[in-house]
């Protein structure tokens, strides 16, 4: 190994060499080219020093196609006023810092030699727009490229057709698919506005319908008045077309909408499904349990900011079991203390919980205070992404994860579990349960807990989109006491469907009725189905029915 | 026959109380009045709408008990008949109003002049008679509670749910007065009432008056009350409270007994909101929160239903409690009211006149029993004397 090593060496030293060199000349290279570019645009730049405002500019029009990276640095100053020529025409100085220096207006070099007659170079109004809409082309070839696709989106909303040569030249350099993209569809708008050959305009309107969002739809209206005759067809076809989709893409959205609010309904619901649907017990202080949740996600999140302030996006990761355990244990002090002596009088226990829930409301306002508090979104739950023509907000999309997961893990309790075939037999016959041995008391007292828990993660994710007051709760009980009586009691799959279906009948119909008189509409549809089917759509059936 | 029905058979509680009912329809507005300022008799003028507020309470919690007491109906939405009895007598007091509001519009109310509405809407027709409000006050809550009751009755939704889809019931008709479109002043509702039937609303005089007609009206409603809980119809109607299936097994059409009841009791809703809108110089949406209707429930809860007196005894007991807590400690009625909610269904179950009932009641067979244990015993000890004294001239033998 010893002796192969000098040679190595030598073989690494000699490539850095020849890499050095081959950069160095690179440099210079470059260098040259920047010069030259640079004082290519010298006579342009002198131009508008010029004594008259056409010619001015003629100069700023050649400048602003020269597609020289520095045009756009001297046509803001120009702007600004910094720009000094002689009166007489000439060389153009850019003002330096101090009082009477100069600079070199393209270089930025401090001047030599400076003619004694220098005046600010004077603007008009011609010049003024001339100058604004050089600059806006000038961003077609920005180095950056969030500023090159605005400026391409600008050009597609008011197609101009004086710049379709600027734009051709962007094209040309253009490697961003997307900007390329929306740089197209402006040739391809301006092209339909140009006096192009029939072909040309016929792969113009293909390109643009080929976009197929409500832009291509207003261009392709707009350009149906001048269109030539043998073009319409061509037009119209697309026109209809791109209506078909765009209403696809709105039923999507609609429903994904639907989703996510017949989810947060799923989640407001659940809790209730099981202490209403499984124990027949009317807890009007359900939404209570949901308030507390959200406040415990602000203390869990205040805590966790102020002991280890990294780990504040994955303070939700400690907020659902705190809410979870913390709302279950006031369930089951609730239960123990005043349900369990009311069991059989529903009507009872719903005033009892009704004034538990005002109680609630009335210790949590005089803790916080009655006003909002501020929960903060995770860094991964803020955000949207875009699949074809739908918006997904993250926090959205993490709340319908979040409720089914709910649901599957509830429905394997009480499917697959010891305490849920326990809860299952004590509801269906308590006094054999009670004879095989079953602690029907705790029993009762642990379900309860278990719906007000479930409450409580409820309020995790609702203090994620959804003021945090001590009236959070209020706003959700009717809604989920809708939801539980119109998916049917004492069934879980009951409660995932009327969720779902409330939540996406919500939605379309707010398009047409308004968000108020949709809920309304709603509303009154509840009361009639009741009406028809007073057990719910999914409706247990047998003996335990009657109880 | 009817007036034989209204004037016969009442039991002496109601009676009694009818009479101090009707004592405090004469004596509050003469004592407010007459008597001068400064006597320890006045009543303050600021005290007779107040007094006025709480009867109108008292009716409408009359009115919830006689479906939820006597036809265990629990309805979480008698707050909507109230409102809507109240919206009726505050759509003929706009009117009344005329040129007078802030824009001096002669026909249409600010509200409407405020939304660029041109003209009056259908449903406004007629408002600006007296005798068609006061027809409104009664027929659309009744109108209401009819559809309403005739659907959910007939399909036997009961218990529970019943209650749920009136609480469903308000929140909506809360949800619609909320909207401008609506044309009933959404948001703000009707205010700044000016007249009524040509006098000023907020003199004293009207105001006393006012008073007196409520209490008068809370007078009737509970001689008609009364009418309809001791006549067969409303022994029926208990029956149907306790056991429905066996009622109907019987031969009762359960339905339309509890459409019946539930129609009257949306009628007296209605008139107790028109009597207090005009005293409380306001109607808004906020009337037909679902929260109302619930406190509605507990007034009667706490004062006993299932008897008559019991539900204007709670509604004045809770309200008064309710304007002296929020006076002392605004922060603490919330706990009161709730606990007030949870004590009643643990430990009061029967309310404060049902209780009181059944101590006297006991009382009353305590003291058979113990008459019965003292005859009892005065003849066991009489007969023990008289073998004593059959024996003594044995022993002195």
């Amino acid at each position: 190994m010893r002796g192969v090593k000098p040679t190595e060496q030598e073989e690494l030293m000699y490539r850095a060499i020849q890499t050095f060199l081959v950069a160095l000349c690179l440099l210079v290279s470059c260098l040259a080219t920047g010069l030259r570019a640079q004082e290519d645009i010298r006579p342009l730049v002198d131009a508008l020093g010029a004594t008259s405002f056409p010619q001015k500019i003629e100069a700023v029009k050649a400048l602003a196609a020269s597609g020289n990276p520095k045009v756009a640095d001297i046509l803001q100053n120009l702007t600004d006023g910094k720009l000094y020529a002689p009166k007489t025409g000439g060389a153009v100085y850019l003002e330096g810092a101090a009082d009477g220096a100069y600079l070199d207006a393209l270089t930025g070099a401090p001047a030599n030699e400076v003619p004694g007659n220098l005046a600010k170079i004077r603007l008009n109004n011609g010049l003024r727009g001339a100058i604004g809409a050089a600059l806006s082309q000038l961003t077609l070839l920005s180095p950056d490229r969030a500023a090159r696709l605005t400026a391409s989106q600008d050009l597609l909303k008011d197609a101009n057709p004086d710049n379709l040569a600027l734009l051709n030249s962007a094209l040309a350099q253009e490697k961003d698919a997307e900007v390329k993209a929306t740089m197209e569809a402006a040739r391809a708008v301006i092209l339909l506005k140009t006096d192009a050959s029939a072909e040309d305009k016929k792969a113009a309107i293909d390109m643009i319908a080929a976009r197929g969002n409500r832009d291509a739809l207003t261009i392709l209206t707009a350009a149906m008045d001048n269109a030539p005759d043998d073009l319409k067809p061509a037009i119209e076809k697309n026109i209809a077309s791109i209506k078909t989709s765009l209403a696809a893409w709105d039923v999507a959205q609609n429903i994904w909408y639907g989703l996510s609010l017949g989810s947060v309904l799923l989640l407001a619901a659940i809790g209730l499904a099981i202490t209403f649907g499984v124990m027949g017990i009317i807890n009007m202080a359900h939404g209570e349990m949901v308030m507390l949740g959200a406040y415990t996600t602000y203390v869990v999140q205040q805590t966790v900011a102020s002991v280890a302030p990294g780990m504040t996006d994955y303070s939700l990761a400690f907020a659902v079991p705190a809410a979870f355990l913390f709302t279950g244990l006031v369930g089951v002090g609730i239960e123990r203390s005043v349900i369990r002596w009311l069991y059989g009088r529903p009507l009872e226990t719903l005033l009892a919980t009704w004034g538990i829930s005002l109680i609630l409301q009335q210790a949590i306002r005089t803790i916080f205070g009655p006003t909002n508090r501020q929960v903060d979104n995770p860094s991964w739950m803020s955000g949207a992404f875009e699949v074809g023509g739908l918006a997904i907000t993250y926090n959205r999309m993490w709340i319908i994860v979040f409720s089914l997961g709910v649901f599957v893990a509830l429905l394997l309790l009480l499917k697959r579990s010891k305490f849920g075939l326990q809860m299952r037999a004590v509801t269906q016959n308590r006094r054999m349960a009670s004879s095989m041995g079953i602690r029907t008391p705790w029993v009762d007292a642990l379900t309860f807990g278990l719906g007000s828990g479930i409450a409580g993660m409820a309020g995790v994710a609702l203090s994620q989109i959804d003021n945090v007051s001590p009236n959070l709760g209020q706003n959700y009980i009717i809604d989920s006491f809708m939801v539980v009586v119109f998916g049917g009691v004492g069934n879980l799959w009951g409660t995932l469907v009327g969720a779902l279906t409330l939540g996406i009948a919500n939605k379309f119909l707010e398009p047409y009725a308004g968000a108020v008189l949709g809920k309304i509409l709603i509303l009154i549809f509840i009361i009639l189905f009741i009406q028809r089917r007073p057990r719910g759509l999914f409706a247990l059936k047998g003996r335990a029915v009657e109880q | 026959m009817i007036t034989q029905m209204l004037f016969s058979r009442h039991e002496k509680k109601t009676v009694w109380a009818v009479f101090l009912i009707l004592l405090a329809a004469a004596l509050v507005p003469l004592a407010n009045l007459l008597i001068p300022e400064g006597s320890a008799f006045h009543v303050p003028g600021y005290l007779v709408p107040l007094l006025g507020k709480y009867l109108c309470y008292a009716l409408l919690a009359l009115a919830l008990d006689l479906v939820w007491g006597y036809c265990g109906i629990l309805s979480l939405g008698h707050g909507a008949f109230f409102a809507l009895g109240g919206y009726a007598m505050g759509m003929y007091l706009m009117r009344q109003i005329g040129d007078r509001g802030v824009y001096a519009n002669p026909l249409l109310p600010d509200f409407m002049v405020f939304l660029n509405w041109q003209e009056l809407p259908w449903y406004w027709y007629g408002f600006n008679h007296f005798a068609f409000a006061a027809l409104m006050v009664v027929l659309v809550p009744g109108l209401l509670a009819f559809v309403f009751g005739w659907f959910a009755f007939r399909s036997r939704v009961t218990g529970v749910y019943l209650s749920i889809i009136t609480q469903a019931m308000t929140y909506a008709l809360l949800l619609a007065f909320f909207r401008n479109e609506m044309g009933f002043g959404g948001n703000n509702g009707l205010t700044d009432f000016k007249e009524i039937l040509g006098f000023n609303v907020q003199a004293g005089g009207t105001r006393a008056a006012l008073f007196a007609a409520t209490a008068i009206a809370l007078a009737l409603a509970l001689v008609l009350s009364s009418a309809i809980v001791r006549s067969k119809y409303g022994k029926v109607l208990v029956g149907v409270r306790d056991a429905e299936s066996r009622t109907r097994f019987l031969g009762y059409r359960v339905e339309n007994m509890k459409l019946f009841i539930f129609t009257v009791s949306a009628m007296m809703a209605g008139v107790a909101g028109a009597l207090y809108v005009p005293q409380v110089g306001i109607i808004n949406p906020g009337e037909f929160a679902p929260a109302n209707s619930i406190e509605v429930v507990i007034w009667t809860a706490v004062g006993g239903r299932g008897t008559l007196i019991g539900p204007i005894i709670g509604a004045i007991l809770v309200n008064f409690g309710k304007s002296i807590f929020t006076a002392a400690f605004p922060e603490f009625w919330l706990f009161a009211l709730g606990a007030l909610f949870v004590a009643t269904t643990l430990f009061l179950p029967k309310g404060v006149v049902g209780t009181v009932q059944q101590f006297i009641a006991r009382r009353k067979e305590q003291k058979k029993a113990d008459a019965v244990e003292q005859a009892y015993q005065d003849k066991a000890a009489a007969k023990a004397e008289s073998q004593l004294a059959t024996l003594e001239p044995q022993a002195a033998e």
